[in-house]
């Protein structure tokens, strides 16, 4: 048994590793989310700032991070919306555009119908410059964002009167994959406002592998953190459960569980991951006790 | 043929088994789209009566009107004249709809008799999900062993970035932030209407920008490369600049903020009016509190001891670096914890959608239904 364990062929690792993932998205197992208390707070954050505020949202991720990052997109553009604040898209990856659009459709368009373009919402699109453009929208942002993405100037846009930098918006949330993404925002634009009297206030969203670099800066220097597709699942439960007691009863749309959803093969895969490890370490201290070696 | 390698086989007969059998006996993988057809006509303005020759005449509106029969089959966007001469602009869009409708709404018309839904089969959006699906698989296939389909499919990915890359670099960077700034009349007539006047400021940054650019290529020109090191001491002395500040303010002075002043080792949590805490809960928080900025601190100071390579490392000090190992530790597997959260996440994402999108085995959307799916057999959809 332990010669056949030692020369397993790895390929069977990746079979049920195929399996503990695909298994529970096909049986959709679902596991209950019981929020922590980063996800709480990030979602107080945003809860509790003033109505009518105004936030600007950077969604700088692309198709590749959209499994991890769509999710908590889609929650914390639900949960702006819910609370009636004036919704500023912006990104500084090429493939953001898409994503924006995306979750306008899904969340906006589908959902709130009311909010009116220009008026509640702006599409401000793609800049290129990476930090040069964090560092020039904190002294100009209407000319680092001259134009909407339907190529109207922002002079022409109601909703972007009164603003001149960053310090105008309440709320800086950052849907991260990577450079420039969540750390830039913190080191260029957030940290920077820390000391004034009305700080920026900034919460990040992030992939899993982008989170331990996040988390030196909770909380001194970020008001919430987002942290792969765990603090999405916890998220869209804030969300939801706030939901529910506006409205008691009322379906949830499968679009506002999806991060949920995702959550069962992520519970059958590291427990497989865990089992592993464990086996392995046997394999090996078994092998050396016998004395064949590793 | 090893034992093994039968089994494998075997395994990939029975998928290829089943994806024949979901495509021949059922409905899999496919688009509907309905189409929205839109037709304008033009109302001329009537002329200024007090404009000067030359003025450039009042803009023409444009009402909706019903679009004439047929043009939903038209392509593009067509033009022509009514009766009275009037010119009518039209087009179809074309909206991606959920499978159940279409085959609700024909097996709804083919017990009723009614008309058929003008929602039809959308061939380039389902070979486009298609070529996904077999695009995804052949990527799996390297986890047997590499092969020419994962090479295929790693060159198409790696080439259509490249290319989606270098597209939007023109148009979203080159077009309107230099040729707008250096011909700005020329951007104006082609593709941005709305491009507003450079300032001179903005035409000689972009000239710099330009000279520049082409100096950096000259890299490429053996004679001549002594030029590209000027744009690069540029881009280097910049990006240090902009990094240096940042980088003490944020990471140095703030994580020393964040690891002392506001990191206190004893953290006493006082009863706050409208939270209910008694004094047991209030200890035990508190406690927790104090441990944790404790374990912070302790953690940060034992692991730059670690990297204190000015004295051996021996005695205490030894046992101060071996606690920063131990945290060390704990940090990587926090991180490869994360990173295999991440990359389960996108496995996941690819099997929903190939179970979902591809196979229909799944409905979490609900957009094609298992009981609509029988009914578009009935309806022969």
């Amino acid at each position: 048994m332990l010669r056949f364990l030692q020369t397993l062929d790895r390929r069977w690792i990746f079979l049920a590793m195929g399996l503990a993932v695909a298994l529970p998205i096909l049986f959709e197992a679902r596991f209950p989310e019981k929020p922590t208390a980063v996800a709480e707070r990030a979602f107080n954050t945003i809860n509790n700032l003033p109505d009518g505020s105004r936030v600007l949202l950077s969604f700088d991720f692309d198709p590749a991070s959209e499994p991890e990052l769509g999710p908590m997109a889609t929650s914390l553009v639900r949960h702006c919306a819910l609370r009636g604040y004036s919704m500023y898209f912006i990104t500084l990856w090429p493939f953001g555009p898409q994503m924006i659009a995306d979750k306008i459709r899904e969340v906006l368009k589908e959902d709130f119908p009311h909010l009116v373009e220009g008026v509640d919402w702006v599409n401000l699109g793609f800049q290129a410059g990476n930090e040069a453009v964090m560092q020039q929208a904190k002294s100009d942002f209407l000319r680092t964002f001259p134009r909407d993405v339907r190529g109207i100037s922002v002079t022409q846009i109601p909703m972007m009167s009164g603003i001149r930098t960053t310090r105008d918006f309440a709320c800086l949330i950052a849907v991260s994959a990577g450079y420039p993404g969540g750390k830039e925002w913190v080191q260029y634009v957030v940290t920077p406002e820390r000391g004034s009297a009305t700080p920026l206030k900034a919460v990040v969203g992030c992939t899993g592998v982008q989170t331990p670099q996040l988390f030196p800066y909770y909380p001194g220097q970020l008001d919430g953190l987002i942290g792969a597709i765990k603090g999405a699942a916890e998220y869209e439960t804030l969300v939801n459960d706030k939901v529910e007691k506006l409205n008691p009863g009322a379906p949830i749309p499968p679009k506002y569980q999806e991060a949920v959803r995702r959550m069962g093969p992520q519970l059958v895969a590291h427990v497989l991951m865990v089992s592993l490890i464990i086996l392995g370490n046997v394999i090996y201290f078994t092998s050396r006790r016998r004395g064949g070696g590793a | 043929m090893s034992r093994q390698t039968i089994i494998w086989a075997l395994i990939g007969l029975l998928f290829v088994g089943f994806i024949s059998f979901r495509a021949l006996a059922g409905r899999m993988g496919r688009i509907y789209v309905e189409p929205k057809v839109q037709a304008f006509e033009e109302v001329p303005a009537d002329p200024i009566p007090w404009a000067d020759q030359g003025d450039r005449p009042p803009r023409a509106t444009w009402n909706p009107v019903t679009p004439p029969a047929g043009a939903i089959d038209r392509r593009g966007v067509w033009q022509e004249t009514d009766q009275s001469g009037a010119k009518i602009i039209g087009w179809t869009s074309w909206r991606e709809i959920k499978a159940t409708e279409v085959f609700e709404a024909r097996a709804e018309a083919l017990r009723t008799g009614g008309r058929e839904p003008e929602s039809r089969l959308s061939w380039p959006r389902t070979i486009g999900l298609w070529l996904a699906a077999l695009f995804t698989l052949a990527a799996f296939s390297f986890l047997y062993r590499d092969n020419p389909f994962y090479k295929f499919t790693e060159s198409v990915v790696v080439g259509a970035s490249a290319a989606y890359y270098m597209v939007v670099g023109f148009w979203d960077v080159l077009v309107p932030k230099l040729f707008g700034a250096l011909v700005p009349w020329v951007v104006r007539e082609v593709v941005q209407p709305t491009l507003r006047d450079p300032s001179l400021a903005d035409r000689l940054a972009m000239a710099a920008a330009l000279v520049l650019g082409v100096m950096l290529l000259m890299q490429l020109v053996p004679k001549v490369r002594w030029m590209g090191v000027w744009p690069l001491a540029f881009i280097i002395g910049t990006f240090a600049g902009l990094k240096l500040f940042t980088f003490i303010d944020s990471d140095l002075l703030g994580q020393l903020r964040a690891a002392t002043a506001q990191s206190p080792l004893v953290v006493v949590k006082e009863l706050v009016p409208g939270q209910p805490l008694g004094t047991g809960e209030m200890i035990w928080q508190s406690f927790l509190a104090s441990l944790q900025n404790s374990l912070l601190l302790i953690g940060t100071v034992c692991t730059l001891f670690y990297f204190f390579f000015s004295m051996e490392q021996k005695g205490a000090a030894g046992r101060v670096a071996r606690v920063g190992v131990w945290f060390l530790m704990i940090t990587f597997g926090a991180v490869f914890g994360f990173t295999v959260m991440g990359r389960v996440t996108l496995l996941a994402k690819r099997f929903e959608f190939l179970f979902d999108d591809w196979l229909w085995l799944i409905d979490p959307r609900g957009v094609h239904q298992l009981v609509s799916t029988i009914l578009g057999v009935v309806a022969g959809a």
